[in-house]
């Protein structure tokens, strides 16, 4: 290994619950995150901003929501998509309805009212498990994709029902609209990520995520310690639908600009998503951020190898493309159901002891 | 084994359960069951298998809700427990089939025994989302105290392991500082000893009888081992078929004549340690 | 106030108004219903013979009837050109028969067997690969336009005093009623069924009993798969063969959780009672909205059963022990 890591004693309980206990692995991390803030802008061109990094930081983002519902709580949920949409559709209405309202403000508010749907449609949680509960979320992407699609007032009455967000700026730069630089909105999207990730983290290590692995791992001998299942589980749905929605309203505004809510978050969303946390790792925070690099990566690779390497058509890659999701989320679900984050830390624990085995 | 022990027959009743009866349908799991724990006692539960015992402290717990009967518990007489209102008066449990989150480690799981003893506000989801602040120092006051369970039970060496991965006798053991960790007033254990060859016994006797001197927490346990029953228990509860057939010291439970019938056999009634 | 009477009042009493097209609304409605079950009915048997949630099943009707197309009009697999014989529709139907018998062994081979001993959601999610997998190989090997489906079910309507019923429906119907005879009797009555439905208890105990687990979930998909053969057919004949299939099929999921997930009886009336109440709902209050409630009626339904009755309408109650 390329630092040791045995010799390192902690000396308060505190130093002990550190998120990154080893001097080493801090110093990596922020390392990494300097690159990405100072060293990619250097190097990226407009397509790269386009469509990776700023897609990759969103749906880590949504990706981070759904990882704490289904792989920390135990929920399952095929609604992201849904949920998505009521970010974007909550970011549309008030920031047109309040121009001058601070970006954050309305991002923030956009999460809140998706976690406010979030727990209604979480309430029945209460009573069902397992793909009971799965398929009670695919009424509320459904029935909200529905909703955004036939009632005019959430599309302010556009007559072509597609939702377009107006220039708005952070600090004096612009982050939406068509004149923002793409650098910025990858930027801004980036200090979201990090921040999001750095709050999940200090949840999922503190009471509150212990709560909800305990909920997730054995309901009944954590109702019988004391633990409230119907709290513990509209909490989690309120988180991971405030997250979600926050995706959703950069989606939105900073990535695309202009969706039509029913086809940009139909149900296929809620599927790559779930890909995401399953392949990044469920109960993850790390896996959240590699998973969704992943799914978004794949197609854009499987894409220019088959199109432009072999010579398919276009469409040919597209039902590729399933066949190859398909097989990867089957591959995973049996070689190793807690994803690549699991496969990282192999990594790292073979890489302790080499060159000896075991 | 013989361990020397203050026993107790009489004091302040923590726990009375009066005529409590429990069916699944046809299945009738307890009839007309009543007993009462002497605050301060280790009471032993025993009866063949499929007695109603394992019922008995689910009933207790608040997780099967009796058809008849009724519990009385920190001063309250209830038809039935919530598993609230179970844990928040003071009852911890272990299980049979060991109920620990087999997802977290060693240190998580015994902190999630802390969970009621925790400050709601302190580490409510904005508080932990910033963690720093209130949620830091309610989780490393708190974390001090599990450490104190990890130490009485000597499980140091295994705080960060899954506990999927322990063995089984080490899984019991952190499933006992668990139920510790929560301070309980009543503590039930459901086979603590099953699976567990004679050192592992011995340590989890002794951790059980320490608990009740230094803290006077009473204890109520299912146990099939009649050699760790008739040491370490003040008195025995007998069921059979969903039925209460005797109640007393072990002395006395060891010679009456329908325990033996049912459960005990003749070689038993002239067994030492 | 206007709003109140509009979605309380005015439904209704159009109904009243034109008894006769509301009779022909329920029928549709009806019709539309036996092929959800039939859809439904692939799930159940799924699920009680193997406990897995098959999610899957909408696309194995997709495949099954995309592969059906393919064979009756000789199109070459992969190539979309039309050099191989056309074969008439009853060979074909054998052949795809023997198509989704060995879908079903490659899919226990690769996915059922090394889960054996997985948790349900695991396996749940792995039922999503499997639909995603079949999607693309169906499309690929297949193409992914609109295909016209005909094996010769007359169409055309009957007509009663003022009603019009569609024939096609009503033969929909006659075999939709078959085949949950056959199954029924397959279930209950012989050895087979029998060990399917150990084996949906408790795989261990069937196999220390001697039953052949893998033989029997072959047994069961294979089953599954004639099953969403049938709806493949139904639904494909009566508005062509293409993607939306597979989502028409996926709100057979509610039709399951409303009837209960291991009940035969409970699927037909779940996809019965969906049937009717979507068409009826899009009929009346459709226009109210704009329409398109069909999309989720069928969800919120069974998000409201689900609150009321966890275990569905004709399911078995779950006890937990611990």
């Amino acid at each position: 290994m390329l630092y040791r890591e045995a010799g390192q004693f902690k000396r308060s309980y505190e130093a002990d619950a550190a998120i990154f206990p080893i001097a080493q692995d801090r110093w990596a991390v922020i390392f990494f995150v300097a690159i990405l803030f100072l060293g990619v802008p250097l190097v990226a061109s407009e397509y790269i901003y386009q469509a990776i990094l700023v897609p990759v930081l969103i749906y880590s983002i949504a990706a981070l929501g759904l990882n704490i519902l289904t792989g920390y709580c135990g929920q399952l949920s095929l609604g992201t998509g849904g949920f998505m949409a009521v970010g974007a559709v909550s970011c549309y209405k008030l920031t047109t309805a309040f121009p001058d309202m601070n970006l954050i403000v309305i991002l923030l508010l956009s999460g809140f009212i998706t976690a406010g749907v979030g727990v209604i449609f979480g309430i029945p949680s209460l009573r069902i498990k397992g793909f009971y509960l799965a398929v009670a979320t695919l009424a509320a992407q459904f029935f909200l994709n529905w909703l955004f699609n036939k009632v005019a007032w959430f599309q302010n009455y556009t007559p072509s029902g597609t939702l377009t967000m107006p220039p708005r700026e952070i600090f004096g730069t612009l982050v939406t609209g068509a004149e923002a630089l793409p650098r910025d909105r990858y930027l801004f999207c980036l200090v979201l990520a990090v921040v999001l990730g750095l709050a999940a983290c200090n949840m999922v290590r503190g009471p509150v995520g212990r709560a909800w692995m305990a909920i997730r791992d054995m309901d009944i001998a954590a109702e019988l310690i004391g633990f409230r299942p119907f709290n513990t589980k509209l909490l989690a749905f309120s988180v991971s639908s405030f997250y979600i929605g926050i995706a959703g309203a950069l989606a939105f505004g900073v990535w695309l600009g202009s969706v039509e809510t029913a086809e940009a978050f139909d149900i296929n969303q809620s599927f790559q998503v779930l890909f995401m946390v399953i392949v990044g790792g469920l109960g993850s925070i790390l896996g959240s951020y590699i998973g969704a690099a992943f799914i978004v990566l794949t197609p854009i690779v499987l894409t220019n190898f088959m199109v432009y390497g072999l010579g398919f058509e276009a469409v040919t890659a597209k039902h590729f493309e399933f066949i190859f999701f398909g097989s990867l989320i089957i591959l995973f679900l049996i070689l190793e159901p807690h994803g690549m984050a699991r496969l990282w830390q192999i990594a790292k624990e073979k890489l302790r002891l080499w060159p000896f085995p075991h | 084994m013989t361990i020397d022990s203050q026993t107790k027959t009489d004091g302040n009743l923590i726990l009375e359960v009066e005529n409590i009866s429990l069916s699944f349908g046809a299945v009738r799991a307890i009839v007309d069951v009543s007993f009462s724990v002497i605050e301060g006692e280790v009471l032993a539960i025993i009866g063949p298998n499929g007695a109603g015992k394992t019922s008995m402290l689910n009933v207790i717990n608040g997780f099967y809700h009796p058809q008849e009967g009724q519990i009385q518990f920190g001063g309250e007489v209830r038809r039935q427990m919530r598993p609230y209102q179970a844990a928040r008066g003071g009852i911890a449990r272990t299980f049979q089939n060991v109920a620990l989150f087999k997802g977290m480690t060693t240190l998580d799981n015994i902190m999630t025994g802390r969970n009621l003893k925790m400050n709601r506000w302190a580490t409510n989801i904005f508080a932990a989302a910033f963690y720093v602040g209130p949620t830091r120092r309610e989780e490393l006051r708190h974390r001090e105290h599990a450490e104190r369970v990890i130490d009485f039970l000597e499980i140091q060496a295994i705080r960060k392991t899954p506990v999927g991965r322990l063995p089984y006798g080490l899984q019991k053991r952190v499933e006992l500082g668990r139920a510790l960790a929560a301070e309980p007033k009543l503590l039930l254990l459901d086979e603590p000893m099953a699976g567990m060859n004679l050192e592992e016994k011995q340590d989890m006797c002794r951790y059980v009888l320490d608990v009740n001197d230094e803290f006077g927490t009473t204890v109520a346990l299912i146990e099939h081992d009649m050699g760790v029953v008739m040491d370490i228990s003040d008195r025995v509860v007998v069921l059979d078929y969903g039925r209460k057939i005797a109640e007393g010291t072990p002395d006395e439970v060891k010679s009456n004549q329908a325990v033996i019938d049912a459960y005990l056999g003749t070689s038993a009634s002239s067994a030492t340690a | 106030m206007e709003v109140l009477h509009a979605v309380f009042a005015a439904p209704f009493l159009d109904m009243a108004d034109d008894p006769v097209f509301f009779l022909e609304v329920v029928i549709g409605g009806l019709m539309s219903g036996v092929m959800y079950s039939l859809v439904a009915l692939g799930f159940v048997l799924i699920f009680k013979a193997s406990g897995i949630f098959n999610f899957s099943q909408g696309v194995l009707a997709l495949f099954a009837a995309l592969t059906l197309v393919g064979l009756m009009t000789g199109t070459m697999p992969f190539s979309l050109q039309k050099v191989l014989p056309e074969f008439p529709p009853i060979i074909a139907i054998a052949l795809t028969i023997l198509v989704m018998i060995g879908i079903a062994f490659l899919i226990e081979r690769i996915v059922l067997r090394p889960l054996v001993n997985q948790s349900d959601m695991i396996t749940f999610m792995s039922t999503i690969g499997i639909a995603f997998v079949l999607e693309g190989v169906g499309d690929t090997m297949w193409g992914s336009d609109v295909k016209v489906l005909d094996i010769g079910i007359p169409s055309g309507n009957w007509v009663i005093g003022e009603m019009y019923i569609q024939i096609f429906d009503l033969w929909a119907t006659a075999i939709a009623g078959i085949m949950v005879i056959v199954l029924a009797v397959f279930f209950q009555k012989t050895r087979t069924g029998r060990a399917l439905r150990a084996v949906a208890d408790d795989h261990q105990a069937a196999l220390s009993v001697g039953i052949p687990l893998k033989t029997i979930w072959v047994v069961v998909w294979s089953v599954a798969g004639l099953v969403a053969l049938v709806g493949g057919i139904m639904w494909g004949s009566k508005s062509g063969v293409q993607f939306s299939l597979s989502l028409i099929a996926l709100r057979a999921l509610p039709v399951l959780i409303i009837g209960g997930l291991t009940s035969i009886p409970g699927a037909i009336i779940g996809g019965l009672i969906i049937g009717v109440g979507e068409k009826v709902s899009e009929v009346y209050w459709g226009p109210l909205v704009n329409g398109a409630i069909e999309t989720w009626f069928a969800y919120i339904v069974a998000l409201i059963v689900l609150l009321f009755r966890p275990q569905g309408l004709f399911g078995e109650k779950i006890i937990e022990r611990v």
